[in-house]
């Protein structure tokens, strides 16, 4: 498998409202190619909504989104995202799932094949090729919406709360296996979780952002050797930090 | 195609459904399936009983009560005379071209109501005053324009299953969940790539659904046509025969018939289904029911 060096996603003062309602105000983030980006921040903080719009799912906003110099203004098979529930097409079998992105691909039918087959032995799910998704525990169909969110091989992954739905020991270790396949495939990844830990422990910088409007309130570098010790003093610290942050923002409305 | 998304966008759907309640479920029906299942014979056993001595008593006086043995009789005949073959045959081919028509006719509808906000406003109304008006208020309209032959009943049963399947066909697109659509809009599917291979398959389980109300409705219908539009042979031509001679073993014969292969069009409907249906797992397959 061939790495690419992807480039960055500039964020430049986006703003957006739903009616008269501010979700986002003046959102400026500047993200480097092959960088680990958490964004971290309660429900209503408009987290996955600002993943969205780098998705190009929603355009209606002010302010410019660019990915590797290009301004997005529609969904992009060099965008790729999870969701957090994980989507797969009922009807199709995981490794047809993750051929399904490839429809519009510039491959041929072989070479789709060979990609699909890398992805599925990339998220460890070999000899699961032919099973449906409901015959999947959620790990595993979280684990094929990852192969499907890479396939088409992405500048960037968006990541919008993947492990939310998730058990304690099933998301530990996909948030394992995710630190190792950004690790192989050297893209940008941008993972929304409302997980202080998980944010942590994947990303390079932690965004934490504010609701009503949801806004950036500060961004943490985390200068930890991987893979993180969650024990660590200062793993440790920069987590009581964060968490500190969180208890004091105001409560949100539902 | 934005606007086109935009419908699918502002629908919400319900969480996908937990298997494990499913397989659970599935375990149940194993065990219970193990051995047959004889109770729902209990009825039609004690009815024949009753039958049988009431009409032992009676003695098939009047012609109002026939016997068991006269029915069987019947029963013999019509199927060594070749009656049974000519009456069933021309009403299951009734069945099959109106059954045909009206799919295809409902299948075209309910896609289009489905997709296009266009037709929705111009044909929905229409549509769902029409679905309001009982098929057999059409029957005059129907014996005048086409006559009583074999063209007014086969409109006629087209009717009948286009109305199902094309409300099931328009309410399953619809009910398509708009994360499907919008994972294919991150896949850049084309619109037509939409349709082909998210909606349609998405909606599969409920088109079924319409099918199968279909084929049944169809069958029920294939029976009325033959009692109001009165001209050829059939299955409901030899309940007529009976009732008009006052042979009452020629009608319990006839019902007899009708319920039979009611009965064998509609479990031939579910194992389709569930051989098309089975390899999504029981999620879909409920949401439908």
């Amino acid at each position: 498998m061939t790495s690419v060096v992807s480039e960055g996603v500039d964020i430049d003062r986006v703003s957006k409202h739903y009616a008269t309602l501010p979700v986002l105000d003046g959102v400026s983030l500047r993200i480097r190619a092959g960088e680990f980006v958490s964004v971290l921040g309660a429900s209503g903080c408009g987290k996955s909504t600002l993943l969205r719009l780098i998705a190009g799912l929603d355009t209606d906003h002010s302010g410019e989104i660019r990915v590797a110099g290009e301004r997005v203004r529609d969904t992009s098979l060099q965008r790729g995202i999870v969701f957090q529930d994980h989507r797969l097409f009922p009807w199709l079998t995981a490794a047809q799932n993750v051929l399904a992105a490839l429809r519009n691909a510039p491959l041929s039918l072989a070479e789709k094949r060979r990609a699909v087959a890398e992805h599925i032995a990339l998220v460890g799910l070999e000899g699961f090729e032919n099973a449906y998704p409901h015959e999947l525990s959620g790990g595993m169909a979280q684990r094929v919406a990852i192969a499907r969110g890479l396939v088409n091989r992405p500048r960037v992954l968006l990541l919008d709360e993947p492990f939310g739905a998730l058990d304690a020991q099933t998301r530990g270790r996909l948030q394992n296996e995710l630190q190792r396949i950004w690790q192989h495939e050297r893209i940008t990844m941008v993972l929304v979780t409302h997980d202080v830990d998980e944010a942590i422990y994947l990303g390079d910088r932690v965004v934490t952002m504010a609701p009503r409007p949801g806004r950036i309130e500060r961004i943490a570098d985390v200068n930890l050797p991987r893979p993180r010790e969650r024990t660590d003093p200062r793993y440790v610290a920069l987590r009581d930090e964060l968490l500190a942050g969180f208890a004091q923002s105001p409560i949100v409305q539902p | 195609m934005a606007r086109f998304t935009q419908t699918f966008l502002s629908r919400n759907a319900p969480p996908r459904c937990d298997c494990e309640v499913d397989r659970g479920v599935n375990v149940e029906l194993a065990k219970t399936r193990r051995l047959p299942d004889l109770r729902g014979f209990v009825l039609p056993a004690l009815a024949f009983a009753i039958w049988w001595a009431v009409s032992a008593i009676h003695g098939g006086k009047g012609g109002l009560l026939v016997t068991p043995e006269q029915v069987w009789h019947t029963t013999w005949q019509q199927v060594t005379s070749g009656a049974l073959a000519k009456a069933l045959g021309a009403s299951l081919a009734r069945e099959a071209s109106g059954f045909a028509i009206g799919t295809i006719l409902g299948l075209a509808l309910g896609i289009s109501l489905g997709l296009s906000r266009l037709a929705t406003r111009m044909i929905g109304p229409s549509f769902d005053t029409f679905k309001q008006i009982s098929l057999f208020a059409w029957i005059p309209l129907i014996s005048v324009w086409f006559g009583l032959g074999d063209a007014a009943k086969v409109v006629f049963l087209s009717l009948a299953a286009l109305l199902p399947v094309a409300a099931h066909t328009c309410d399953g697109i619809h009910a398509v969940p708009r994360s499907y659509v919008e994972a294919a809009r991150v896949f850049r599917y084309t619109r037509r790539q939409l349709v082909w291979h998210v909606i349609l398959p998405a909606a599969l389980p409920s088109i079924f659904t319409g099918l199968y109300l279909a084929l049944i409705y169809s069958w029920l219908a294939t029976l009325g046509a033959e009692y109001l539009l009165v001209a050829g042979s059939g299955i409901g031509n030899t309940l007529i025969d009976g009732s008009e001679n006052f042979r009452m073993d020629l009608v319990l014969f006839g019902i007899v018939v009708v319920g039979v292969v009611g009965s064998l069009l509609s479990g031939l409907a579910r194992a389709a289904e569930r051989a098309v249906l089975k390899r999504r797992g029981g999620a879909l397959l409920k949401e439908n029911v």
